[in-house]
């Protein structure tokens, strides 16, 4: 670990004053990801901006019917939030697939969102990573790319967005609210992730001297169906492989909404509404949910070893759509795949 | 003495139980020691070449930092490595760590930073830059294999691969029905819980070492002639191991380090080496193995051919019993085996539970698998058929052989007889339904070397019985306790074992199933002759008049005794000497494991919803702690059989597995039912206590079980290990 | 290259009822200050990344890997480790259950496992055993206890309404 400063703010005008004039600084929240990499020495902060001070720990309705949940609200406090449990189960069962009780009841809102890859290589400074040390090379694209990205990968690099809540985010459509020195704005989850291209070493649009300050959920629809299933390498406490999170209303058998987003396939969650339409208006069946499968991965791109990503996120997305039009959504405990 | 009813035999809470919960267990990094140094290794970033430079300025001048060991300074090295050997250590040069400039494997120490606190060690190591010349590495046993080579030295007190019977090439040839199949399994890394570390308390006189090890005579020895401690008293202190598997069975490179630094600064040192380098201090060596099996259309076996090739380090010939059973559980008139090394630039390998049985009895046990499939019957009668009460490689009788009872029993109480035979033909919802099972073997011996136990009948009547070996978490405190309390007459209560320090009476290595059958055999024995002593004495001081009612002697009168006699103790040793019955007997111990998984079809999530694993194992201490012992090893098996796989990047010559995000071990999700029963088994000549060991058979059958029950469930031959869901993806295309 | 001052600050934590107060580097994580600098060597360092779960200790009632939180950010907290659970005398029921399903071997896990379970049953969420077993996964045991201990948590968990029962 980096020597590095230690300061805890007082207000968020201070932290964004800070990060304003300190490119070394960082903020720390849970920390479970940012002490993690800095024991690595992959993330070496020169001052650290503690922030658990700051007042971004409620979970509140907005005007519109949404929900408003503050930055430093834990994982744990907003899956069992009644009103996550009620009106945003995707969301709860999402983050409870994630990491441990442990590690959800450090974890942040804001940290999970700003989470880093898992790949190996990037955890490892005596390798060359492109996102941890720009231009140094990719080992993963000929080298261990078992579970690298095969959806919107560059020839830079080829890591997987880690997160399990951020999937559900982006199905359900979240704002992210930040602020800087102008003043707030809000992007959209969508936006808020990005693809590696050839600056891999970005992982979001969160400029240096913003602050997330929350999240902005819209109004949950009635009846809503849904279901988040993760398939990984052991039943628990890993990455995924791959993990779809579905949310369907279904009117009469005919499908109305339909939100599907894909985890560990990509550098960011991944979403694709153009192909979503295709559902729209359409019965909730195996083979329309097979049709819309194939074409939310038919860009998809297989590295050496990863290619059966590519077969395994289309029968996920299936199966997490036929739990969600069954309303039998899948249960984080019991490991059977129903 | 006042005699209570028997409790060896019985399922007594484990001794350590309570001090454990309440973590009041001090392990070899938790020793207040006045003074400490921390100190933290800087590892090569190539896996072979040399070191150039070592630019250490930043880090020397970092706070807190007392000194940056390299091998340039370090203090004088004998240039002999033959003394280096330790008691475990295969045919070789042993790794010596800061030796020279050469770089043997990536991962390896280049550098010690020292500092008088932990997190500067930590940090400063960072800043350390070093250079290197790198050359040219192999690391990709799958290219290596075409220079295999069978090892020239014989590894010591490892029994040879049998030679081979009759004419197995041709029988194969001609025998009616054939199944010939590769195997592969991946490098493991045994990763016990506790990270390897010792605490070195330094002084003139005597060094005192907490160390992390499975012998810590052996450590102790080492120390002496390899590190030139002779004119001091070393002390190895090994009083809970947060478990080791066999990664603690030779001297480790956190003790060697620690002692280094602290003999180089002459202050106390200690060295936690970090889970990332826990991949680099030994693993189970990945192998390519073929198995030909020829039998008639009954299934009789005609022909068994068995050929492996294990991973070994450039400068040590490690080897295990990798194909020593293939020649013994079956009978089968034709056998050739050939074992065979490839070298790669790595660490050495180091056994690891089961160590080669649990490799080479994954790919015989599925192959006999596919056999019964070949002949269409069911897997459990192909074995019932080739069943063999002899040890045909040796041609001798079994010592004791309950392994028919382990598969009538496991059937039994797993339901076998409701299987359907077909692949694919059981399911429930949206899961395929795979049972399958395998056979089990371990050699059942007692310790090579000789083991020393004392017994002393203390001050307050209580009895203290002390070794040197440890208790890796199998339970020998419990067991030593329940042993001694029976042979003495005592309640448990007032036994006091002590274990896990050199200074204890010569006891070898925690390993290989011995030591419960070793030990306990010691502590009877010694039990017994204090026992002799007692009453030889209570005569003489006339507390007993004629020497028959010994159940008097309570705490009270054994003070007396002890006042009388004139002494504060009354103590009996005694060393048993490995049993050799020569070429009359083989003896082993066995076991049948009955695998049901459950998988998802279209997704192949895996799930080995249930085990039954039957052991015999001779005489059961403790039914608690065996029961635990062989649920343990089968959750180890399951990670061999799915997850577990220190992937290297052949690119960079490196093992990419770095912490259990990248390296899974079983979760508590994975583990559902595991049942364990223990059939009876009489052996009078295994052991002078009867005992057979149960420290690595439960590793051995599970991973061949689970990966016939995913042959059963989904039709698929799995036979690369961990059978990984990428693997099984094409399960229903 | 740039080596910052080490700054020492002072931090008050509340540890088993008693408030020990320390000065300390911010780079020093709650694990190594109970560790190296309290003596507490309970709580057990098994992979000092967050992946195993043997230095869970509860940070106001609630269970928290200690090896990726900074000391210096939990000023003032409440923090309960494995040597302010239970006495010699007296275990806590968990200690018991955990001795007599034989929940361990090696130990080495043991604590983290206990005030895991600790905080899973304050969280009041796992109820069946597929619910334990997930809420337990991150308490990572290689000697392969998780029945002994799986067991040991329900019988607590049941233990109360047994008793109403009566």
């Amino acid at each position: 670990m980096r020597r590095f400063e230690y300061l805890r703010a007082a207000s968020i005008d201070q932290a964004i004053e800070r990060l304003s004039f300190d490119p070394g600084a960082k903020l720390l929240a849970g920390g479970t990801n940012l002490v993690d990499l800095m024991k690595y020495d992959v993330a070496c902060p020169t001052t650290i901006i503690d922030i658990n001070d700051l007042p971004l720990g409620d979970i509140k309705e907005t005007s519109d019917g949404g929900l408003r949940i503050g930055a430093l609200v834990t994982n744990s406090d907003l899956a069992f939030h009644p009103v996550i449990e009620n009106r945003y189960p995707l969301l709860a069962s999402a983050i409870l697939a994630g990491a441990s009780a442990q590690l959800r009841n450090a974890a942040t809102v804001a940290g999970n969102l700003l989470q880093r890859t898992r790949c190996s290589y990037f955890y490892d400074v005596m390798t060359p990573c492109n996102k941890r040390t720009p231009g140094s090379g990719c080992p993963a694209r000929n080298g261990l790319n078992r579970n690298h990205a095969i959806l919107g990968a560059s020839q830079d690099c080829v890591a997987t967005h880690p997160s399990d809540m951020c999937v559900a985010l982006a199905a359900i459509g979240t704002m992210i609210v930040v602020q800087g020195p102008n003043g707030a704005r809000s992007i959209s989850l969508a936006d808020f992730h990005r693809l590696p291209g050839d600056t891999p070493e970005q992982d979001t649009t969160l400029r240096n001297n913003e602050i997330i300050l929350g999240i902005e959920l819209p109004p949950a629809p009635e009846f809503q169906r849904y279901s988040y299933l993760k398939i990984r390498d052991r039943l628990s406490y890993a990455f995924a492989l791959v993990s779809a999170a579905a949310l369907l209303t279904i009117d009469d058998g005919v499908i109305s909404t339909a939100h599907v987003a894909l985890g560990g396939v990509a550098h960011k969650p991944w979403r694709d509404t153009a192909a979503e339409v295709v559902l729209v208006g359409r019965p909730a069946s195996r083979g329309n949910f097979h049709q819309f499968a194939s074409m939310l991965l038919s860009r998809s791109e297989a590295l050496s070893q990863n290619g059966f990503k590519i077969e395994l996120a289309r029968r996920t997305v299936v199966r997490a759509l036929e739990q969600a039009a069954s309303r039998t959504p899948q249960s984080q405990s019991d490991k059977r795949v129903h | 003495m006042d005699q209570g009813p028997a409790i060896t035999g019985k399922s007594i809470p484990r001794i350590d139980g309570p001090v454990k919960v309440r973590g009041q267990a001090k392990y070899a990094a938790e020793y207040d020691v006045a003074d400490l140094l921390h100190a933290a290794i800087v590892s090569a970033s190539i896996a072979k070449g040399r070191v150039i430079s070592i630019d250490a300025a930043a880090a020397k001048n970092f706070p807190g930092v007392v000194a940056v060991l390299t091998h340039k300074n370090r203090p004088w090295f004998w240039p002999f490595s033959f003394l280096y050997k330790d008691l475990a250590g295969p045919p070789g040069k042993p790794f010596r760590p800061l030796y020279d400039d050469r770089v043997l494997f990536s991962g390896q120490p280049v550098a010690l930073i020292v500092a008088d606190n932990y997190e500067a060690a930590r940090d400063a190591a960072a800043l350390v830059s070093v250079s290197y010349e790198r050359e040219q590495h192999a690391t990709d046993l799958a290219v290596e294999v075409s220079k295999a080579y069978k090892p020239p030295r014989h590894r010591l007190g490892l029994a040879p691969t049998p030679h081979p019977t009759g004419d197995a090439d041709r029988a194969f040839l001609a025998s009616p029905v054939k199944v010939e199949a590769s195997y592969t399994t991946a490098a493991e890394n045994h990763h016990p819980m506790e990270l390897f570390a010792t605490t070195v308390e330094w002084s003139d006189k005597i060094v005192t070492v907490y160390d992390k090890t499975q012998s810590p005579k052996s450590v102790e020895i080492f120390l002496k002639v390899a590190l030139r401690l002779f004119r001091r008293k070393v002390r190895v202190v090994s009083s809970f191991v947060g478990g080791a598997f066999g990664l603690g069975l030779r001297p480790q490179q956190s003790v060697i380090l620690a002692v280094l630094a602290a003999k180089a600064l002459k202050r106390s040192v200690r060295l936690v080496l970090p889970r990332d380098h826990m991949f680099a201090l030994g693993y189970r060596a990945n192998a390519i193995q073929t198995v030909s099996l020829g039998a008639d259309e009954n299934g009789r076996l005609l022909a068994i051919k068995h050929q492996a090739v294990a991973a070994t380090s450039q400068s040590e010939d490690a080897q295990d019993p990798m194909l020593n059973f293939s020649a013994s559980l079956y009978r089968c008139d034709n056998v050739k085996l050939t074992y065979q090394l490839a070298k790669l630039d790595t660490v050495s390998p180091c056994d690891m539970r089961a160590p080669g049985a649990a490799t080479g009895m994954f790919a015989l046990e599925c192959a006999m698998d596919e056999l019964a499939y070949a002949i269409n019957i069911d897997p459990l009668a192909l074995r019932l058929a080739n069943y063999t009460e002899r040890d045909q490689s040796e041609n001798r009788p079994f010592s004791s052989k309950a392994l028919r009872e382990c598969y009538l029993q496991g059937a039994e109480r797993f339901g076998w007889a409701k299987r359907s035979h077909a692949p694919r033909s059981m399911r429930k919802g949206k899961e395929l339904i795979g049972w399958g099972m395998a056979t089990g073997v371990w050699e059942a011996a007692m310790s090579p070397a000789p083991a020393r136990v004392k017994v002393s009948l203390l001050a307050d009547g209580r009895f203290e019985v002390t070794t040197s070996i440890t208790d890796i978490g199998t339970g020998t405190y419990t067991i030593l306790t329940q042993i001694a309390a029976d042979a003495l007459g005592a309640p448990r209560e007032r036994v006091v074992v002590k274990l896990g320090d050199s200074a204890l009476p010569f006891n070898p290595i925690q390993g290989g199933s011995w030591t419960a059958a070793t030990s306990g055999s010691a502590v009877q024995a010694a039990c017994d002759k204090l026992k002799k002593k007692i009453l030889l004495r209570a005569k003489q001081t006339g507390i007993v008049g004629n020497g028959q009612a010994t159940e008097l002697l309570s705490p009270a009168a054994l003070a007396d005794l002890l006042k009388l006699s004139g002494s504060d103790n009354l103590s009996a040793t005694a060393t048993i000497i490995n049993v050799k019955f020569g070429k009359k007997y083989a003896s082993a111990t066995h076991s049948a494991v009955f695998a049901e998984v459950r998988i998802d079809e279209e997704l192949a999530v895996v799930r080995v919803t249930r085990l039954v694993c039957t052991v015999a194992a001779g005489r059961i201490l403790n039914p608690a702690t065996a029961r635990s012992q062989i649920i343990g090893a089968s959750v180890m098996g399951i990670g061999k059989a799915l997850y577990e796989d220190a992937a290297t990047d052949h690119n960079l010559g490196r093992c990419m597995a770095h912490n259990f995000a990248d390296y899974h071990i079983p979760s508590n999700a994975d583990v559902y039912d595991i049942e364990v029963l223990f059939v009876e088994e009489t052996d009078d000549k295994v052991s002078p206590i009867g005992v057979k060991g149960l420290g690595e058979i439960g590793s051995v059958a599970v991973a061949p079980a689970i990966a016939n029950a995913i042959f059963h469930a989904t039709g698929q031959r799995m036979r690369d290990l961990p059978i990984t869901i990428d693997r099984l993806t094409r399960l229903s295309d | 290259m740039e080596v910052r001052a080490n700054t020492a600050l002072h931090v008050t934590l509340t540890i088993n009822g008693v408030e020990r107060k320390a000065s300390i580097e911010p780079c020093v994580t709650l694990l190594d200050l109970l560790r190296e600098k309290f003596d507490l060597t309970g709580t057990k360092k098994g992979c000092d990344h967050g992946q195993c779960g043997a230095c869970t200790v509860l940070i106001n009632g609630k269970r928290i890997n200690s090896c990726l939180v900074l000391a210096v950010s939990r000023d003032g907290s409440e923090i309960t480790t494995i040597e302010g659970i239970g006495t010699a005398n007296e275990l806590h029921p968990l200690q018991d259950a955990f001795v007599r399903h034989d929940a361990l071997q090696c130990g080495y896990c043991t604590p983290g496992q206990i005030c895991s379970a600790i905080g899973l049953i304050s969280e009041g969420k796992a109820k069946t055993r597929d619910e334990i077993r997930e809420a337990m996964s991150g308490n990572l045991c290689r000697c392969g206890a998780y029945i002994g201990i799986v067991d040991a948590i329900e019988e607590v968990i049941a233990a109360p309404r047994r008793k109403t029962v009566r």
